[in-house]
């Protein structure tokens, strides 16, 4: 933190000055373990079981915070007798399918609704990263379920989670993670006495953590230990993302990406949202508890935005003028689309693919075979010139007189040229003021997209197509102003706000949200940043001139409510754990909700509340459901479904690793997204033989310096002069056993490439003995590439392409490699070095990835498989022909 | 000119008698640089505006005189940075007036070995007949079984996380309206 996010890392010190005591969990000894009380160093991709310790530690000396337990989680629920665990089956749960790689999750369900799942075989759900619309919601579950308020039950959430994390002992953490018992108890003794009725501990994670084939489970893991210790709602608790881009949480919820429409809407997919009511019903679930019982408000009120006068009831809002879903359209999956020819234009909007991404020669070579590219940047970036500058045209893979690409660059305007909002970390939403005009002909994306589509429309003016109507209908009348009639930032702001569509007037609270065509809301979840006609997002009431939690600068989403499920911080009568802890409680006399944020619950709706039989949406969840967006208004320590590698999180090695998994006999994630294409490949590990000839593991992460690919950093001074070389750091003993010297040249191997970097021998890093072996790992910064006044190779070339399952994120934190002292070969002789590696790995076209590492899947239809799954279940979905 | 007042202006009697003993501050300094004034102070605007790099927020201050950028600062009313910027928010003046940043369309012709001017109008021309003509060339009505795809998966986007939600809202509405389905950004890396 103290690298990657300096300034928030002050509120860490802050709290050190007043006694907190500051753990730091990290392959590399940072800047962060420099300050910290205790570093302890871990092997990459382990945390699920040093978290699953932690959550042992906790079930096992009785140290959750009962009260709280018992009243908002799930831990008194009973689960179906039909649900095995992985100590049950080896490291799989019940429903696993071989045939897709994926689970039926009709056996997680809680006890009497099996028959209520609503997915079976999840398949689809993670072609189409359904877990990410979960962001600001729970899946459904039928109420009421059975509950045993004393625990007892063996099927109760709480005794499964103790079988399940029964043998994550402070042993099998050293055994697995390489962190020493003592060093491990030390944390977990802390982190349970830090919670509780006067106390709260914050969980704070890097993006890095969702960089892992079992990304999702490593941020649920966590989940379990802050619910079981009572720190979700409560201030100084939490679970906080530290995020790496200025808005990158504001463009997942205003979504640039394929899966989503704005407020966590999904897209359609063919076959489930053939209709208007199938999608809308898929949302909200009729009969359900919570605030999703009226999304079809909010469905109705995005089409209004979009298609205006055109959108009515009769016409369902103009629902078929949306494109939809038929398979995986991740950004992964297209680039392997470009790689065979079947995308013919690419837009590159302030991103840089082609050091940013894994598998970099992929991503170089996907953008070498497109009809054209536009490429929107301050900078020529990689992505850009890989035409003329790149490792591709090195080795001749890329030549430029042969490569057909059209490439526009098209100058951006930077962040003081122009006014707008970002969504920083935590969902707070600040204004800035434009200070210059943007030079020559840099724009902004405003500017670009308002001029494009008013060109495709005149275009297409009188256009007899259907397929045009969704771009003549779209309400597309934004003000301008100035000599390049720049649109109104305000006025969009103003439409993803709301407004009634009689009278214009924005909307104050998405409550007000209709059905009927009414009311227009581009993103129903910032309903609020306009309210009163007046920009919420750009208040700046000084830090000196209010409170501590600072209500009046910017506007934090839902409702300026700056921390979520806050009911929770009261007890079930709504009284304060603690007046240490105070934050909202129910005031009697008033007869409301108040405290120092906006309640996060029905502000009259009192603690003794009781849903009449039969009652959905809000009206269901009663006075002391704290987690109101939940589908049975409590926080889950286990999911019977949404999640789709597991109800619990468990142990499974990264996809690459030259490590056996020392607790089950499936080694690796079994629903993890792999494709079988012959650009890509993974790195064998162990059960599969030869995983010697990547003996090392490395790691890769943020420098200070630096940002991401560089784009925004390698081209400025003070910071290219900061770090101006790409370098590795490795231990001194791996330095001497690999005959390596400190400030000479190194390159490392892995299956997709071949990169050189200086050496930095350095204690920073520490040789683990893990399961009775030494383990090295490597570190190296990610920010390289061949543009910009400092160049060098990228780190991110290493990786191949494996993604978690549910939100189809890349493992790009942790792989394997060999490393060899000296420069890398030049020209074809690298890719010689290369191929000379994959042949001794045995990575042929040929080979398959074994999914299934145990014999153990239920029903013996797997049994004796260490089968790989079938090509077909990555490679056909793209084609439109669907999910078989 | 009074005694006092020339004595003050040798730096060794400030050394001595200030409160500066060890004469690396106030007395050390010299009647100029007494006289120089912050650019900070003398700026023709200031704009509140947030720093570009990563998630945490922190405010900045952006001073403008005579139309250019002169000096970025942390805004000291921030409750989420109060003040702060690290190394990269510090250099944000020198990102946004950096003599690198390409201010001219740049347009490279397939099989080329360079680029080549274009004006912007232009650009924007072309690029819309290719969007056009990628839509009709991959334009899927309808499923096999007859239900609506409404789509082309002959266009792509990536990209987001660095820009406005403003602008991501009309990123995302255009698109969806021509059909283009493969939109993604930095969140899913």
């Amino acid at each position: 933190m103290a690298e990657a996010h300096p300034v928030g890392f002050q509120w860490v010190m802050e709290a050190k000055r007043r006694g907190a005591k500051v753990f730091h969990v990290d392959p590399r000894f940072t800047r962060t373990s420099a300050v910290a009380d205790s570093y302890l160093p871990i092997r990459a991709g382990t945390d699920i079981a040093l978290l699953g310790g932690v959550v042992r530690h906790i079930l096992e000396n009785e140290l959750d915070f009962r009260e709280y337990v018992l009243a908002y989680t799930n831990a008194a629920t009973i689960v179906s007798d039909q649900f095995a665990d992985t100590e049950d089956l080896d490291g799989l749960f019940s429903g696993y399918r071989p045939d897709t790689g994926s689970y039926d999750t009709s056996s997680w369900q809680y006890a009497g609704h099996e028959g209520h799942a609503e997915i079976t075989g999840t398949g689809k759900e993670r072609d189409s990263a359904a877990g990410l619309r979960h962001e600001s919601h729970g899946m459904p579950v039928p109420a009421p379920a059975q509950r045993d308020e004393t625990l007892q039950h063996p099927r109760c959430v709480y005794q499964i989670l103790r079988r399940h994390f029964a043998r994550y002992t402070p042993e099998m953490v050293e055994r697995v993670c390489g962190i020493p018992q003592d060093k491990f108890l030390e944390l977990a003794d802390a982190w349970a006495a830090n919670s509780g009725r006067e106390r709260t501990g914050a969980l704070v994670y890097s993006v890095g953590w969702t960089q892992h084939s079992v990304g999702v489970q490593y941020i649920r893991t966590g989940a379990i230990i802050q619910t079981l210790l009572g720190n979700m709602g409560r201030p100084g608790g939490g679970i906080l993302a530290l995020r790496g881009h200025a808005s990158i949480q504001g463009s997942t919820d205003i979504p640039t990406l394929y899966n989503l429409l704005p407020g966590y809407l999904p897209m359609p997919h063919h076959a489930d949202h053939e209709t208007f009511d199938d999608w809308v019903d898929s949302i909200r679930h009729p009969g359900q508890k919570g605030f999703w019982g009226d999304s079809r408000a909010y469905a109705a009120s995005l089409l209004k935005a979009y298609w205006g006068d055109a959108a009515t009831p009769e016409n369902d809002f103009c629902y078929d003028h949306l494109p939809r879903m038929t398979g995986d359209h991740g950004t992964y999956q297209q680039v392997l689309n470009m790689i065979d020819g079947k995308i013919r234009g690419y837009f590159l909007l302030g991103q840089n693919p082609a050091v940013g991404s894994a598998h970099g020669r992929a991503q170089r070579l996907g953008m070498a075979n497109l009809d054209w590219l536009v490429v929107r940047d301050l900078f020529l970036i990689e992505s850009a010139t890989f035409w003329k500058n790149s490792p591709e045209v090195a080795t001749g893979e890329i030549v430029p007189e042969q490569c057909r690409t059209e490439v526009f660059f098209l100058p951006a305007a930077s962040h003081v040229e122009k006014e707008g909002t970002f969504t920083q970390t935590q969902r707070l939403l600040q204004w800035r003021e434009k200070a210059v005009d943007p030079p020559g002909d840099a724009r902004s994306e405003l500017w670009f997209f308002y001029h494009l589509g008013r060109r495709l429309r005149e275009r297409l003016a009188g256009s007899p197509h259907p397929r045009d109507r969704a771009l003549l209908d779209l309400t597309w009348d934004y003000p301008t102003h100035g000599p390049h009639a720049e649109p109104s930032a305000e006025a969009v702001l103003r439409e993803i706000n709301g407004y009634e569509v009689a009278t214009g007037r924005p909307l104050s609270a998405f409550t007000q949200a209709r059905d009927d065509g009414s009311t227009a809301i581009g993103c129903w979840i910032y309903t609020g940043v306009y309210a009163d006609g007046v920009n919420q997002a750009a208040r700046r009431r000084s830090r000196h001139e209010q409170d501590w939690v600072a209500a009046q600068w910017g506007w934090a989403w839902p409702a300026n409510r700056r921390t979520l499920y806050n009911r929770a911080s009261a007890d079930p009568q709504g009284r304060p754990w603690s007046e240490r802890k105070k934050y909202v409680w129910w005031d009697p006399d008033a007869g409301e909700w108040t405290g120092y944020d906006v309640p996060d619950f029905e502000k009259t709706k009192p603690p003794t509340y009781r849903p009449p039989e039969g009652a959905s949406g809000v009206a269901a969840i009663a006075g002391d459901d704290a987690f109101v967006m939940q589908g049975d208004g409590k926080a889950w320590l286990y999911a019977p479904s949404g999640v789709l590698d597991g109800p619990l999180p468990a142990h499974y090695e990264p996809a690459e690793s030259p490590m056996r998994n020392p607790l089950y006999g499936q080694q690796a994630n079994p629903t993890r997204k792999v494709y079988e294409h012959p650009v890509n490949s993974v790195n064998p590990s162990p059960p599969e033989a030869h995983s010697a000839v990547f003996p090392y593991v490395f790691t890769v992460s943020r420098l200070t310096e630096h940002h991401t690919a560089g784009g925004m950093s390698r081209t400025v001074r003070p910071l290219a002069e900061l770090q101006p070389e790409m370098f590795v750091e490795v231990s001194p003993e791996l330095a001497a056993e690999a005959g390596l010297t400190h400030l000479g040249w190194a390159h490392l191997v892995s299956g997709r490439a071949a990169i050189e970097a200086k050496v930095l021998v350095t204690d920073r890093l520490t040789p683990l003995r893990v399961d009775g072996r030494i383990i090295h790992q490597l570190w190296l910064p990610y920010h390289f590439g061949t543009e910009g006044l400092v160049t060098g190779d990228s780190a991110n070339d290493l990786f191949g392409i494996t993604l978690d399952p549910n939100v189809l994120i890349q493992e790009s934190k942790v792989g394997t490699c060999d490393v060899r002292p000296g420069r890398r070969p030049t020209g074809p002789a690298l890719l010689d070095l290369v191929a000379d590696y994959r042949r001794r790995a045995g990575i042929t076209p040929q080979r398959r990835v074994p999914i299934v590492t145990t014999d153990a899947a239920g029903g013996g239809d797997a049994a004796g498989s260490t089968d790989e799954r079938s090509p077909q279940a990555s490679a056909d979905e793209h084609d439109g022909g669907g999910d078989a | 000119m009074g005694l006092r007042t020339f004595l003050a202006g040798w730096p060794v009697y400030r050394q001595l008698t200030g409160t500066d003993p060890l004469g690396r501050g106030a007395a050390a300094q010299s009647a100029r640089s007494a006289a120089l004034t912050a650019r900070t102070e003398t700026a023709d605007s200031v704009a509140r505006s947030v720093c570009p790099y990563c998630a945490v927020g922190c405010g900045q201050r952006v001073f403008v005189t005579d139309g250019r950028v002169t000096q970025i600062e942390g805004d000291p009313d921030s409750p989420i940075s109060r003040g702060r910027l690290c190394p990269k928010g510090s250099a944000s003046k020198s990102l946004v007036t950096s003599p690198l940043r390409q201010t001219t369309v740049r347009y490279r012709r397939p099989y080329a070995t360079e680029w080549e001017d274009l004006d912007l109008d232009t650009a924007l021309d072309m690029i819309a007949d290719r969007i056009l003509a990628a839509r009709e060339d991959t334009w899927e009505d309808v499923d096999d079984a007859g239900r609506p795809l409404h789509r082309t998966l002959g266009i792509s986007s990536l990209g987001g996380a660095t820009l406005d939600n403003e602008e991501n809202y009309l990123i995302k509405k255009l698109f969806t309206a021509m059909g283009a389905l493969q939109i993604e950004n930095q969140a899913r890396i």
